[in-house]
């Protein structure tokens, strides 16, 4: 379901807007109105779906931050229309925009914007005082938005005695107090240290998970962009230039803006398991008799294979000895004679939590979905060349006589393969 | 009047602003003479009751009383300090003129802030209105103050009144501009945030621009009231009363001790008047806050 939809939307400061959109319709460029104003949005589109995290991307004067105050109508857009559910932001009058604002949307500023005269928690409760909420009711409401964001304890202080990072987080549960499905947040941890920045955004995703809001998340940190969003719209002088996964976004960017854009990101936070598994060269099914797990080992030239069920859910490793032993010993399946020696990660897991459990297995990485099926392996080589740009690993492939790209793996360390 | 000097000695030919503003004066007494009779006896009321609070008790009450106040907006040294100060305006024979002139003050200044606070307000919502209002802010402060005593002599005659209202239009102008300044300085993303909570122009008003304005606001209620006291002593002149009726009276004479003992008074009530409202400005809730962070 939508609960955001931004369609064809401009926003032009200055003296001739109208005419200037006018004119950017008719193909101009930003620099070609420059005098009849300044265009901060140009046709801008899109839609957020409930419980989404949407993305906003693009340095400063990218018009990211025009863009996100229209979708609560602190600006109107010149051209174009913003829905949230069935209302149309430029359509309602004062009365009913306040009313949205009141009970759809709320809002994380940058720079926090709290009321230095009030205690954190008549901050975390304004939103309730504005929708009318009598005062025992808000500040038990307040309190509990407090609790959510782990400042319990500092109900009663001023956001002055307060740190960066907390007074941000009284800026989040005074937001969550309001208690609106749509959460808007301008640069909403920019301001903050890069750790306690990662911090947040660790505790936004859990909080996430929980309450399930429509966030739309603006920031100019590609990496938070990345971590954080669901989807991810990058946007350059005004215009959106590529909406999509950080994934997609990294491998296929939309043009070279996005491409050198993306080429310094901490890609080992971005890319999961998923995106880097490849196909297992063979797995043996648990009902298959010794004799088959023998010949397909021997066949594929591998000293192990992983062993899947009938639902291929992965039961664990046999190695062609104890194969061997099975067919001696005339047993009827293998699944007697399975070893437990492999490591699995599940395919959500980010790039950088897999090189310590990569050291460890002997086969290449297990992947497993929901319901712990095999969906694929990560070989090391796939590892290390996600991590270096790819004309480095050319480099490192053609030089070592061990490691052949796309053709069978090493066998010291890994049987099943990689066929690239 | 000035008719007699028709030619300027150069190509410019006289013109005849004076006459003018001299005609709409004339003009303004004759047509709103009952409205300027009944503003006349309302200010004039409320002077005589402020007047009376302050001298009909004993000098050592009101003192005290005083003094409290400057306990309760800044401390006890401020307090003593006061104390001391009005023992030596009645040790001077002045404290009936000095109740006189500060009664003015209080008067004056409550008048331009009515009038500066919510012009400043508008201004601060209003380019247009701010736009407007500095051009005849600018001419308000740099005309020269005694000249507004004579129009106002002209509209109402003697008394305490023309100096009320010479005092209020000179005085007008920091009350307006520092509103203006202290809401337009209020954080931006403070007042969005009221705005994308769905808080009505009004509540955020209330509840975000003058509460973070205030600091601002009382720099300029603190201005507000010494140029009031400045303007009050200058309306000595058309016998408005109290100190500057003195300070009037040893310039004719050359009377060099009457001089200063009514300046000294003045500056004694000008520190009084400056500390407590300088201290007041520090007790507003946003100056606390903030300064609970250090």
């Amino acid at each position: 379901m939508t609960a955001v939809r931004v369609e064809n939307v401009y926003k032009v400061f200055g003296r001739k807007p109208a005419e200037a959109v006018k004119r950017l319709k008719a193909g101009k460029t930003r620099d070609d109105v420059a005098n009849l104003g300044t265009a901060a949005v140009i046709d801008a589109s899109f839609e957020v779906a409930k419980g989404e995290i949407f993305v906003v991307m693009g340095l400063s004067g990218s018009g990211k931050s025009t863009l996100i105050r229209m979708l609560n109508g602190l600006w109107d857009p010149t051209s174009g229309h913003v829905y949230l559910g069935d209302d149309d932001l430029t359509a309602v009058d004062g009365a009913k925009l306040r009313k949205i604002r009141r009970e759809r949307v709320s809002m994380v500023f940058q720079h926090f914007a709290l009321l230095p005269h009030r205690s954190v928690i008549d901050n975390a409760a304004y939103p309730l005082e504005i929708q009318g909420v009598e005062r025992e009711e808000r500040r038990r409401r307040a309190q509990e938005s407090l609790d959510m964001v782990g400042l319990s304890d500092w109900a009663d202080s001023l956001p002055s005695q307060l740190s960066g990072g907390m007074r941000q987080r009284v800026g989040l549960a005074r937001a969550l107090a309001a208690d609106t499905d749509i959460l808007l947040m301008d640069e909403a941890f920019s301001a903050l240290d890069p750790l306690i920045r990662r911090e947040m955004q660790e505790q936004l995703l859990e909080l996430q998970d929980k309450l399930g809001k429509t966030i739309i998340f603006i920031t100019h940190d590609l990496n938070e962009a990345m971590h954080l969003g669901d989807r991810i719209a990058v946007m350059r002088d005004g215009q959106i230039v590529q909406i999509g996964s950080a994934e997609e976004i990294l491998s296929d960017p939309a043009n070279d803006y996005v491409a050198k854009f993306v080429a310094d990101v901490d890609r080992t936070r971005v890319l999961t398991a998923a995106s880097m598994m490849q196909a297992p060269q063979i797995k043996v099914t648990l009902g298959a008799g010794p004799r088959v797990a023998a010949r397909e080992l021997r066949e594929a030239a591998l000293p192990k294979s992983y062993v899947v069920d009938r639902k291929r859910v992965l039961r664990g490793v046999i190695t062609s000895d104890n194969a061997v032993r099975a067919v001696k010993e005339g047993a009827e399946t293998v699944a007697e004679y399975l070893e437990a020696d492999y490591t699995s990660v599940h395919q959500d897991t980010p790039l950088a939590e897999l090189f310590a459990p990569a050291t460890e297995s002997a086969l290449p990485m297990a992947v497993t979905d929901d319901e712990g099926r095999l969906v694929g392996v990560i070989p090391r080589v796939t590892l290390l060349e996600a991590m270096a740009p790819s004309e480095a690993v050319e480099e490192l492939t053609a030089d070592a006589d061990t490691v052949a790209p796309g053709d069978a793996v090493d066998t010291d360390t890994s049987t099943e393969g990689a066929s690239a | 009047m000035i008719a007699a000097a028709s030619d300027t000695g150069t190509f410019v030919p006289r013109l005849p602003f004076g006459d003018w503003i001299e005609s709409f004066i004339d003009w303004l007494t004759a047509t709103f003479d009952a409205f300027f009779d009944v503003v006349k006896t309302i200010f004039e009321g409320i002077y005589d009751g402020l007047d009376y609070v302050l001298n009909s008790p004993p000098f050592i009450l009101v003192a005290v009383v005083l003094a409290l106040i400057a306990f309760w907006a800044k401390g006890t040294k401020l307090a003593i300090g006061v104390l001391i100060g009005f023992i030596i305006i009645a040790g001077m024979d002045q404290w009936e003129n000095a109740m006189d002139s500060l009664a003015l003050v209080l008067l004056s200044a409550a008048v331009a802030l009515l009038i500066g606070i919510p012009l400043g307000i508008w201004a601060a919502r209003n380019d247009h209105v701010s736009r407007v209002l500095r051009p005849i802010l600018d001419f308000m402060q740099t005309m020269p103050a005694f000249v507004y005593l004579i129009p106002t002599v002209v509209i109402f005659l003697t008394g305490p009144m023309p100096g009320i209202v010479a005092t209020v239009i000179f005085a007008l102008a920091p009350g307006v501009r520092f509103t203006e300044l202290g809401i337009r300085q209020v954080d931006s993303e403070v007042v969005e945030a009221g705005r994308a909570f769905g808080s009505t122009d009004g509540r955020i008003l209330r509840q975000i621009q003058i509460p973070l304005a205030m600091p601002t606001i009382m720099a300029g209620v603190n201005q507000v009231i010494m140029l009031s006291l400045s303007m009050v002593v200058i309306s000595g002149m058309v016998g408005a009363g109290g100190l500057g009726n003195d300070v009037v009276a040893a310039l004719q004479r050359v009377d060099v001790a009457l001089g200063f003992e009514a300046g000294l008074s003045v500056v004694i009530l000008a520190i009084f008047l400056d500390r407590v409202t300088s201290g007041l400005a520090d007790r507003s809730p946003v100056a606390k806050a903030l300064k609970a962070a250090r």
